[in-house]
């Protein structure tokens, strides 16, 4: 039971991380009708100016909530350069423009930062385990990391059915002429959503840092998982997101925690130990195609 | 537009086919080697240090073979299999090098050993990677490894295992071919129990909680562990934040070098590793590496490097008892073959498969006097192992 | 036939075909025997890249799961090879039936979504196919394979890589040819008008589904042969020729080259390699060590791409008559 738990735990954290990044990229998918490859660049750049920032004050806190504003910054860089040029284009071109983006970025960091990866430690007040229930401790960080999404998660929920900006989000998400009929800024609002978007994968970026390692082309790895997720959850659909987060995660850790025991009650020990990897591997692939098929536009996207 | 790109295109080709034309006369008086590594991406840390080695024993060589200059053309593989294939099929036939060395990667090596060894009839020395194929059935006549074949280096853990009485383990690994041989190499010689196996995803997986969740209710008396390059970090960081270093040591290959250490820190401390070279290795030729490769880089090598610089030394050593003279690739072959070089592991004797027969030793993750971390040997574990594949080699 | 030859896309064509004909004996009269290794990975690439076209230019159908089609025709030979069957007459035929069954399957679920979501789809499946071979421990696994050539009898033998660079050329004009067919018959003016209009078409009476599932095997067919080709090419193959990487190299080199242009796939495959094999030396004669940063001033190309030449390098010849 405890196993149990604690393994569900761990779906929740690895769900709330992927829809840290998730968030953003729906979020500029939704309103800009972007395909932003590069946004795994973004998530690899907040990671990068943590490790420099917590670097010069010694402090996680403190360069953490710094590299946060230089995401921001380096998004609406990105949006001013390259992305506002191709919210007109077909999305053929935004795979090829933000493709070109990644490899750039890759590089750059290689020749800014050097090849090897870089560490970014557990702040002090965090590395510890926690007690749960008896017997069975888990990592504080990864409260935090859960703490941390979850908070994210409402800070969004509240932006999307409260303000104004979140108004303009649903209306963009299900029809976006409508805003340009609304009279505002559209460019400076575009504007800020890229950069908003780059904030919360900087976020995610910074946040994995602890448990992952800090190297080129992280984000490369993950990011097709986020784009399975918004896919699932539908484009534009920050609730879909979030769902979809929650599904794959739960997913993965039943595919490496579960499966292989399963396997074993009809399958010999040598084959079920081979199989359950590549079963778990390919998984939300399926899941993904069996959504598509199911609804062609995700679970909460809107009908064209 | 279209005329003035095409005389562009024209002087192009003319500049490029003038830049081809003047190699010739340098190959004439030069000992040229090709060296395959991953110099860009994630990886590209591990080229580096390659890299680094190979500059130092062309150093430690004076820059000449024999007296002819040595000319090394490196070429980036970019961790993907068909780009070290086309980059060796470069240096074979556009460059006409006289070796091929490097590669870290097995799937890359098996890729390009047709082109160099077999239709490119060149010489090729790994300096890494070891794959059961090319130390069995594709055994190759042209093909010297400097390092080891990958079952070799677990199995010696597994030795070790049972010589420290460690009654069950756990394995973990990724799930692709090396992952796969790595598991089955400790398994070959580890005689306790195995409580548990999992294969994780790769490379893209960065969590491991489901799996150190499942090692922390089974509570095993070890972990082994395959990982190499940044997912060592990764493992090694997740491992000692769940509270495991406090409860089940960690047993790895691989995965916990000079270039995880810097990033793994204090969190590696005590963890215990096999390899076939270690830094501290008591021979006068490793005491000058290690040395100078710390004065240059101000870091300490990893064994990627040592067999970089092994690799290099090799090529000296048949290039010089043949006085420069590499027209009969019979005689560079029967040269290679004799490994009369100073190794840095010490000396060792080529088995049948051109697969070296050495030691492998026991090394722990610890602090040096200046507070950087490494390793040091602290047991023999085998001595003069030969790899479980030789026999499916027909060459004898 | 020769007024074509009269305009700057006739005349640069013509050209250019002359020269990759004659390719082998140039780079045996010059030693250059590399440049015929490139060349003939630009030919199978173009083969890919034509069979990409057909869908992606004239069908509008984004396809980022191509490469699968590589590994798909591939894997048959390699597979049927390592069993003993050496046969390019029987491994053949084998591979393009594969690949025509699988990819009406997929095409038949992929096609029920639109945009994005079609991306996406076609990513998964090929990401499914990736990882299958992965877990092929039998035929190598991740390691990949390697593998023996397929044999023709006497007909052509294709350890000698002059014949092979012929075969690979001719496949290539009969990809083209047959490609030429296809967009100038009805069966390409309803893809095309699909393309701008689905719901016209729709209304017109055209099984506008049905026509891009057949568009979709097509393609598949012609991607599974640049896969048999690639493999006979390196005599090995690995799941790394499937990776999403190479599905988005494939898109690069047909928009590069002009998306829906007939010899696009060509011009797009050429620029493609000639990059990556000058570029890193070119930025080294300028500062050495500057090479190995080259997709610094890559990744930026492809945004400039992207922006300012959709009509990629076809359009630099001249307008479009078809």
């Amino acid at each position: 039971m405890d196993y149990l738990l604690i393994q569900m735990l761990n779906g929740v954290q690895l769900g709330l991380l992927m829809f840290l990044l998730a968030a953003g990229l729906t979020l500029t998918f939704g309103i800009m009708d972007l395909v932003n490859l590069a946004h795994g660049s973004l998530y690899m750049m907040g990671a990068y100016f943590a490790w420099t920032l917590i670097g010069w004050t010694g402090s996680f806190v403190l360069g953490a909530l710094l590299a946060l504003p230089a995401t921001f910054l380096l998004g609406v860089v990105v949006e001013v350069v390259v992305a506002r040029r191709l919210y007109a284009r077909d999305h053929l071109a935004q795979v090829l423009a933000t493709f070109g983006l990644i490899l750039f970025f890759n590089e750059l960091v290689r020749a800014v930062w050097g090849p090897e990866g870089k560490s970014i430690a557990v702040p002090a007040f965090l590395d510890h385990t926690v007690q749960i229930l008896p017997g069975a401790s888990y990592p504080a960080y990864r409260f935090a990391l859960i703490v941390v999404g979850a908070a994210v998660a409402l800070l969004l929920a509240w932006l999307v059915a409260r303000t104004k900006l979140g108004m303009l989000i649903r209306a963009g998400a299900s029809n976006r002429r409508m805003i340009g009929a609304l009279g505002i800024n559209i460019e400076l609002l575009f504007t800020l959503v890229f950069g908003l978007g780059a904030v919360f994968a900087g976020l995610a970026g910074l946040m994995a840092a602890p448990i992952a390692s800090v190297k080129i082309g992280m984000g490369d790895d993950i990011l097709i998982v986020a784009f399975v997720i918004i896919v699932i959850g539908g484009i534009g659909s920050i609730k879909g997101a979030f769902v979809a987060a929650m599904i794959v995660g739960q997913i993965d850790i039943v595919g490496r925690a579960f499966l292989p025991d399963m396997l074993k009650t009809f399958m010999d020990p040598a084959s079920a130990s081979g199989a359950a990897p590549a079963i778990s591997q390919v998984l939300i692939y399926v899941v993904m195609a069996a959504v598509l098929v199911w609804r062609p536009t995700g679970l909460f996207g809107q009908r064209s | 537009m279209t005329g003035r790109s095409f005389g562009r295109a024209i002087i192009a080709a003319a500049a490029a086919t003038l830049a081809l034309g003047l190699q010739p006369a340098l190959a004439q008086q030069s000992v040229k080697i090709g060296f395959i590594s991953t110099f860009s991406g994630p990886q590209a840390a591990i080229g580096e240090d390659m890299r680094r080695s190979v500059e130092l024993a062309v150093e430690h060589l004076g820059g000449k073979m024999a007296g002819k200059p040595i000319q090394i053309i490196y070429e980036d593989d970019q961790f993907k299999p068909d780009v070290g294939k086309q980059r060796s099929e470069k240096l074979v036939e556009q460059d006409k090098v006289n070796f091929v060395a490097g590669y870290i990667w097995s799937n890359v090596l098996l890729a390009s050993l047709k082109t160099v060894a077999d239709e490119g009839d060149t010489i090729m020395i790994s300096a890494n990677a070891g794959p059961s194929q090319i130390a069995g059935e594709l055994c190759n006549k042209n093909f010297f490894s400097t390092s080891w074949q990958n079952d070799q280096t677990p199995m010696a853990m597994g030795e070790y295992l049972n010589q420290k009485g460690v009654k069950n383990l756990y394995l973990v690994g990724p799930n692709y071919a090396a992952g796969k041989d790595m598991l089955a190499g400790v398994k070959r010689t580890y005689k306790g129990k195995i409580v548990g196996e999992d294969y994780t995803k790769w490379p893209s997986q960065l969590d491991f909680s489901a799996e150190l969740t499942k090692i922390g209710s089974v509570k095993p008396d070890g972990i082994f562990i395959f990982y190499p390059g940044a997912h060592g970090v990764q493992f090694v960081k997740q491992w000692a934040q769940a509270g495991l270093n406090k409860t089940v040591p960690l047993y790895q290959v691989f995965s916990i070098d000079a270039i995880t250490l810097p990033q793994q820190g204090d969190l590696a401390l005590g963890t215990l590793g096999a390899q076939e070279w270690v830094n501290d290795l008591p021979n006068p030729q490793n005491k000058r590496y290690v040395e100078d490769f710390k004065k240059k880089y101000h870091t300490y090598p990893s064994y990627y490097g040592a067999q970089s610089y092994d690799a290099i030394m090799l090529i000296a050593s048949a290039v010089e008892a043949l006085k420069g003279d590499l027209s009969s690739k019979d005689k560079i072959r029967a040269e290679m073959k004799k490994a009369n070089f100073k190794s840095l592991r010490g000396d060792f004797k080529f088995g049948n498969n051109n697969f070296p027969i050495e030691n492998f030793y026991i090394q722990e993750a610890v602090k040096d006097p200046q507070g950087m971390m490494t390793v040091k040997t602290i047991a023999t574990a085998v001595t003069a192992a030969k790899d479980p594949f030789a026999d499916k080699c027909p060459m004898k | 036939m020769l007024a074509a030859l009269r305009t700057p896309r006739g005349a640069v064509t013509a050209l250019l075909l002359l020269l990759m004909a004659a390719l082998p004996l140039l780079t045996q009269a010059f030693d250059q025997r590399y440049l015929l290794s490139v060349g003939t990975r630009i030919v199978i690439w173009s083969i890919a890249a034509a069979s990409l076209n057909m869908i992606l230019g004239y069908g509008g159908l984004v396809s980022f799961g191509h490469a699968a089609f590589f590994g798909i025709g591939g894997y048959a030979v390699g597979i049927l090879s390592a069993n003993g069957i050496q046969s390019g007459w029987i491994q053949w035929p084998l591979a393009l039936g594969v690949a025509i069954l699988w990819a009406a399957l997929i095409g038949a679920l992929s096609l029920r979504t639109r945009g994005v979501y079609f991306i996406m789809i076609t990513l998964a499946f090929a990401q499914l196919v990736y990882y299958l071979s992965s877990g092929l421990e039998a035929y190598g696994g991740d390691d990949g394979l390697n593998i023996s050539r397929s044999r023709f009898g006497g007909l052509v033998d294709l350890r000698d890589k002059a014949s092979f660079y012929w075969l690979c050329l001719i496949l290539l004009l009969a990809t083209l040819w047959f490609s030429s067919r296809l967009v100038h018959s009805r069966f390409g003016y309803v893809l095309r008008g699909a393309k701008s209009n689905e719901l016209r078409m729709t209304a017109l009476g055209f099984p506008v589904f049905r026509y891009r599932l057949a568009a979709f095997v097509i393609a598949g067919a012609f991607g599974a042969l640049s896969g048999i080709l690639l493999a006979n090419d390196g005599a090995y193959v690995s799941p790394a020729m499937m990776s999403w990487v190479k599905s988005g190299d494939l898109i690069v080199i047909v928009v590069l080259g002009g998306i829906g242009a007939l010899f696009g796939p060509l011009y797009g495959a050429i620029t493609f390699f000639a990059v990556e094999e000058f570029l890193k030396p070119l930025l080294d004669l300028l500062h050495r060590g500057w090479g190995e940063y080259w997709q610094i001033v890559f990744g930026p190309l492809l945004v400039i791409v992207a922006l300012y030449a959709q009509g990629g390098i076809d359009s630099l010849l001249g307008r479009r008559h078809d």
